[in-house]
């Protein structure tokens, strides 16, 4: 079986970037990732961007409404996700326009947050 | 003229010109910037001694050159390196001319880039009249009645989204235009409709938003000459402009269309947006800022209030709600239909949409006006009480109350 994890958590709660405390968080995930390297289960995963870079996208009867800021619903549950690589959030919106689920439901585009592939020196 | 007036004088002329240009030169809306900042505080300092020929030009320069002390100072842009190998190419070079259409092509993506859909609309608002408005934090904060610190805070946020979600720097494609054209042109509308009737305060115009929006509408008009709604737009705007010196009394009570004194009216604004009107009609894509312009054309025409066409603007309205099917919309056409046909006929749509805009106090006053009409004195005095309790500005509620005491005599 295939399992997709899914992080929540309050955003505003995080420790400030370059801090120790957030030093500390990176480095508690890239433990995690090497230990299921390790077990061979990770088929991969990424960090994402704050909530401020969200994006939402909407297709109703032919008319794309895009609009600022996370998916903030709670009647509707999450249910699926694509990663996709283009160029920039105008691609982007045009893929989440064509993906099925912007047309009765809600997709969210956020960029993907670039975290080097090995934890940086001195954290 | 001192340092400080040039400064701002080109501040308000160019900033929009000279910072699009540095956004493709150095790709990094916040870095370009920085840099113009910095060379209008140089320019504070350089222009006391006396201020060059070409103000415009010495900005971009200097700006440019600001632009690559910060990439070479700043580690965080270490990563640009190809920018600044291309800046200090351009460098060399001093004397770059820069062709008219390579720097409208760099306003537009700036246009649009600002009124993206992924911003938060107040935001689009904020950003558009920050970069291309050449307006300061503090008068925009002050224009939207926010505290400095909440407008410089929701434009660095932008900025910061603009970077982080890769909102490109691009004029939309074909496939997308239509969409972000519109979202372009609400944003100037909404500048214009926040000058024009400030929905909070005591003023019933305030000028300089209105003249803003009417000068970014000139300039998307330029740029696409071919978009008959941007012409549409910049026409609706024109016209109501030129009725602002009749909009209000001596007092600064708020005078309406009918009661205006007529030759108040900038007749020359009015022969530019009913020309306007035309040319956009001619294109032949009939949109809602084209329709409302016409209407606006057809008041503005009217030598007095009884010679104003009702049965053409009742069939405008008509075609407006097929395009816009707002409670708004409707409320509008049953006005004109109780010019045209009675204050009955009026009565009887507004009576179909009293669900819908309960809330809005334009809704009561114009049934006000046509129970009054009607002689129904109680009737007119209870919708203008309602009215009076939901109006947010205190022009319109001081119009009220007088109206409240006229029937009440």
């Amino acid at each position: 079986m295939k399992y997709a994890l899914l992080i929540y958590g309050d955003e505003s709660e995080a420790p400030a970037p370059d801090s120790p405390e957030a030093m500390a968080v990176m480095k508690s995930y890239y433990d995690f990732t090497n230990a299921i390297n390790e077990q061979g289960i990770n088929r991969g995963g990424e960090a994402l961007d704050s909530v401020q870079t969200a994006t939402c996208v909407r297709v109703r009867d032919g008319q794309t409404m895009t609009t600022d800021g996370p998916y903030a619903e709670t009647k509707e549950q999450l249910g699926g996700f694509y990663l996709i690589d283009v160029d920039d959030l105008d691609a982007a919106l045009e893929v989440a326009a064509r993906l099925p689920g912007s047309h009765h439901g809600t997709v969210e585009v956020r960029p993907v947050w670039e975290v080097p592939e090995n934890m940086p020196e001195g954290g | 003229m001192d340092a400080r007036k040039a400064v701002d004088d080109v501040f308000r002329a160019e900033y929009g010109r000279v910072l699009a240009t540095l956004i493709r030169q150095v790709g990094d809306f916040e870095l370009a910037e920085d840099a113009v900042q910095d060379a209008l505080a140089a320019a504070l300092r350089h222009w006391s001694r006396g201020i060059p020929q070409n103000p415009g030009a010495w900005i971009t320069t200097t700006a440019r050159r600001k632009a690559i002390d910060r990439l070479r100072r700043d580690a965080n842009y270490a990563h640009k390196l190809e920018a600044l190998q291309y800046l200090v190419r351009l460098q060399k070079d001093d004397d770059v001319e820069l062709s008219e259409s390579a720097i409208g092509d760099d306003q537009l993506k700036l246009i649009f880039m600002c009124c993206h859909p992924a911003l938060a609309p107040e935001v689009r608002v904020a950003l558009t009249l920050r970069t291309l408005g050449g307006l300061t934090t503090p008068e925009i904060a002050k224009a939207f009645l926010t505290s400095e610190s909440t407008m410089a805070q929701r434009i660095v946020r932008a900025k910061r989204k603009i970077k982080s979600a890769g909102i490109p720097y691009v004029v939309p494609d074909d496939r997308q235009l239509p969409e972000r054209l519109g979202a372009v042109l609400a944003v100037i509308y909404l500048i214009f409709n926040e000058g024009y009737r400030a929905s909070y305060g005591d003023e019933v115009v305030r000028e300089d938003l209105a003249a803003e929006a009417i000068r970014l509408g000139r300039l998307v008009c330029h740029l696409m000459p071919n978009e008959p709604e941007a012409v549409g737009l910049l026409a609706l705007m024109i016209l109501h402009h030129a009725r602002r010196e009749a909009r209000s009394g001596a007092d600064g009570s708020l005078v309406l269309l009918p009661d205006q004194d007529r030759s108040l009216w900038d007749r020359r604004a009015i022969a530019e947006g009913a020309a306007l009107v035309s040319r956009a009609m001619e294109m032949g894509d009939r949109g809602p800022y084209q329709v409302q312009a016409a209407i606006a054309a057809i008041h503005a025409e009217a030598q007095a209030a009884e010679h104003t066409d009702w049965r053409e603007i009742t069939a405008l309205y008509a075609e407006l709600q097929l395009m816009m099917p707002t409670p708004v919309v409707a409320l509008n056409r049953a006005v004109a239909v109780a010019m045209a046909r009675g204050p009955e006929a009026g009565l009887q749509i507004m009576a179909e949409l009293a669900d819908d805009l309960d809330g809005y106090h334009l809704f009561h006053s114009a049934r006000a006006d046509l129970f009054r009409r009607l002689g129904r004195v109680e009737d007119a005095l209870a919708c203008y009480r309602r009215a009076i309790e939901l109006a947010g500005n205190e022009a319109e509620r001081a119009f009220l109350a007088s109206r409240v005491r006229e029937l009440s005599e």
